[in-house]
């Protein structure tokens, strides 16, 4: 009986060891969002991850979103992007939010970007980063819950993350 | 942090009024190398707001993967005179601030 225990108790201490060896390691690149539940931390440095954390299992459909983005850039430092809903802004019906993800970035997820109806228009221009040739996609989620995309190519010659990334 | 913000004066009631805002910040990735080897630590402004009237209108979370001097341009409708109020924070906790007034008529 006394030894049985001890047998389990051995066990156990090396179920823990196992257990902590498995721990995932810190990753370098930290999501600007914590991912969804249901969702493998890991898997949020992954532009399918990212979309996943953005979606919460919804679908997406292509349309209504406008993505300008230049066909090809000599560098990634600093990209040029404008990205548009098709929605009349009021308060019964205006766009949410609009998520920017890249294909190929050591974080995907790039931004978020919170709309409401008093901004009158849904439209957005900023600048990114992309570490390369890739494509790079824009989901909207309107006020009634869907969630519209648009992506675009765009051919980088020189990429944004030379060191390290 | 200086940065500069670009509003249109004056706007009549249901207008678009169209603002720009250049930050000057590195936006540092966390992915790059000083040249001793150590790894620049990660520090991006991630969040921005922007208030018109005192009442938010526009938010922004941002990643590594928005370019150093980060620049925004988006709407907000003219409805009664204000302040256009921007702030935003990095991951040192320095925040900064920028604001234009607008004169809205009719």
């Amino acid at each position: 009986m006394a030894r049985l225990t001890e047998h389990g108790m051995r066990r156990r201490s090396l179920a823990a060891l196992v257990g902590l060896l498995a721990l995932p390691r810190q990753t370098l690149a930290q999501p600007i969002m914590n991912p969804a539940p249901g969702i493998d931390a890991r898997m949020i440095n992954t532009p399918q991850g990212a979309l996943q954390s953005i979606l919460k299992g919804a679908e997406m459909r292509r349309g209504r979103v406008r993505l300008q983005l230049p066909p090809n850039a000599d560098n990634g430092h600093s990209v040029g992007l404008t990205v548009s809903v098709d929605s009349p802004m009021s308060e019964a019906d205006h766009v949410l939010r609009i998520d920017l993800v890249s294909e190929k970035n050591p974080v995907p997820h790039m931004a978020t970007f919170f709309l409401g109806p008093h901004m009158g228009r849904a439209e957005i221009e900023s600048r990114v980063r992309l570490n390369g040739t890739q494509r790079v996609t824009a989901v909207a989620q309107l006020s009634d819950g869907s969630f519209w995309f648009e992506a675009a190519d765009i051919a980088v010659n020189e990429s944004a993350c030379l060191d390290g990334g | 942090m200086t940065a500069r913000i670009q509003v249109q004066r004056e706007a009549r009631r249901g207008d678009l009024i169209e603002v720009r805002i250049l930050i000057q910040h590195p936006m540092e990735t966390g992915f790059r190398y000083d040249a001793l080897g150590r790894r620049t630590p990660r520090n991006v402004i991630h969040r921005f707001e922007c208030r018109y009237g005192g009442f938010e209108v526009f938010r922004a979370a941002m990643g590594a993967g928005i370019a150093a001097n980060p620049y925004l341009r988006f709407f907000v409708r003219a409805k009664e005179s204000g302040d256009i109020e921007c702030r935003w924070v990095d991951q040192e906790n320095v925040s900064g601030f920028a604001s234009a007034r607008v004169t809205v008529s009719g």
